[in-house]
């Protein structure tokens, strides 16, 4: 669920087609910068309402994904 | 300035409250932060709410406390929307000399002056990525550029927002976001007041004979607020003392 949220707004964002987002996809590759991701996990915060302290860099759509579980386990 | 917001710390008096007035006469909405008194701080917004046509409220936040901040900001963006220009004024002394300093002290200066300032950026960062535009400005002082003596604490807080303010400037460059410094002199004020004995003999150290108003201070804030491609600059506001 939290893969498809990030995917929908990086789909939107690039207005590109949802199915071309992959756990493997890399930000960098996706023209997606540091400001970008910040941005990004604010409007996913608003979208799956849950706080999300970005305390590291992380390359790929998965590690976001990956993280983002790790929280919501705490 | 129509249509822009406005957020002011330590907009009750002194700088801040003339910075206020000013950008709400240019036409900003405006959200006046203060510590401690309410009743002036509600006196200047109602003074731009009759004399401008703004809006304008206040908020009690100690700038310090992070948590505080973040509250804060989400308050003013609940009540206005957005913010469009963050000017980071509150700042207090705790002067002395470095040798008997207590540490309480000087940790509160740079807790309230350069945190502070952070503190409000931070919890305002993301409505300036979005925004793709704003302007940020941090009260820096000339004490942070020469030094001072019995003022350690102040002088380095005021030192350590200028190097902030060039950080946020090239991170915030890329979305349209410039970040500056203002560097007032001696300029009369409560904080000042102190000085008053002094005032003569403060003034006979500037080259241009006076202390400086809050409005001289205020006219630098609107004119960095307004400039579309002025970022990571420190405009001293101080009669040359500092040249």
């Amino acid at each position: 669920m939290i893969f498809e949220a990030i995917a929908e707004l990086i789909a939107e964002r690039n207005d590109c087609d949802v199915s071309e987002i992959t756990p493997e996809s890399k930000f960098a590759d996706l023209g997606i910068d540091s400001l970008d991701t910040v941005e990004m996990v604010m409007e996913l915060e608003e979208k799956i309402d849950m706080e999300i302290e970005l305390d590291r860099k992380l390359e790929t759509v998965g590690e976001l994904v990956e993280y983002i579980e790790s929280l919501k386990a705490e | 300035m129509k249509g822009k917001i406005a957020l002011i710390t330590g907009g009750s008096r002194g700088i801040g409250a003339a910075v206020t007035k000013k950008l709400a006469s240019l036409g900003a909405d405006v959200a006046v932060i203060y510590a401690g008194n309410a009743e002036k701080a509600e006196e200047v917004c109602a003074f731009c709410r009759e004399t401008y046509g703004v809006r304008a409220a206040s908020y009690r936040c100690d700038v310090s406390d992070f948590a505080a901040a973040k509250e804060t900001v989400a308050a003013v963006k609940k009540e206005f929307g957005t913010v469009h220009i963050l000017v980071n004024n509150a700042g207090v002394t705790r002067d002395g000399l470095a040798g008997t300093m207590k540490e309480a002290d000087f940790d509160r200066v740079l807790d309230v002056n350069l945190k502070g300032a952070f503190n409000m950026i931070r919890h305002c960062y993301g409505m300036f990525l979005k925004n793709r535009e704003g302007a940020i400005v941090n009260i820096s002082s000339v004490a942070g550029i020469m030094g001072n003596a019995g003022q350690v604490n102040y002088s380095a807080s005021k030192a350590g927002l200028i190097g902030l303010t060039k950080s946020v400037a090239r991170e915030l460059a890329a979305r349209n976001v410039t970040c500056n410094a203002v560097a007032p002199g001696f300029i009369a004020t409560d904080m000042t007041g102190g000085l008053s004995e002094n005032a003569e003999k403060l003034s006979a150290s500037v080259p241009l004979g006076r202390m400086g108003t809050p409005e001289d201070v205020a006219d630098a804030v609107a004119f960095l607020a307004s400039s579309g491609y002025i970022t990571g600059e420190v405009l001293k506001v101080d009669g040359g003392i500092a040249m």
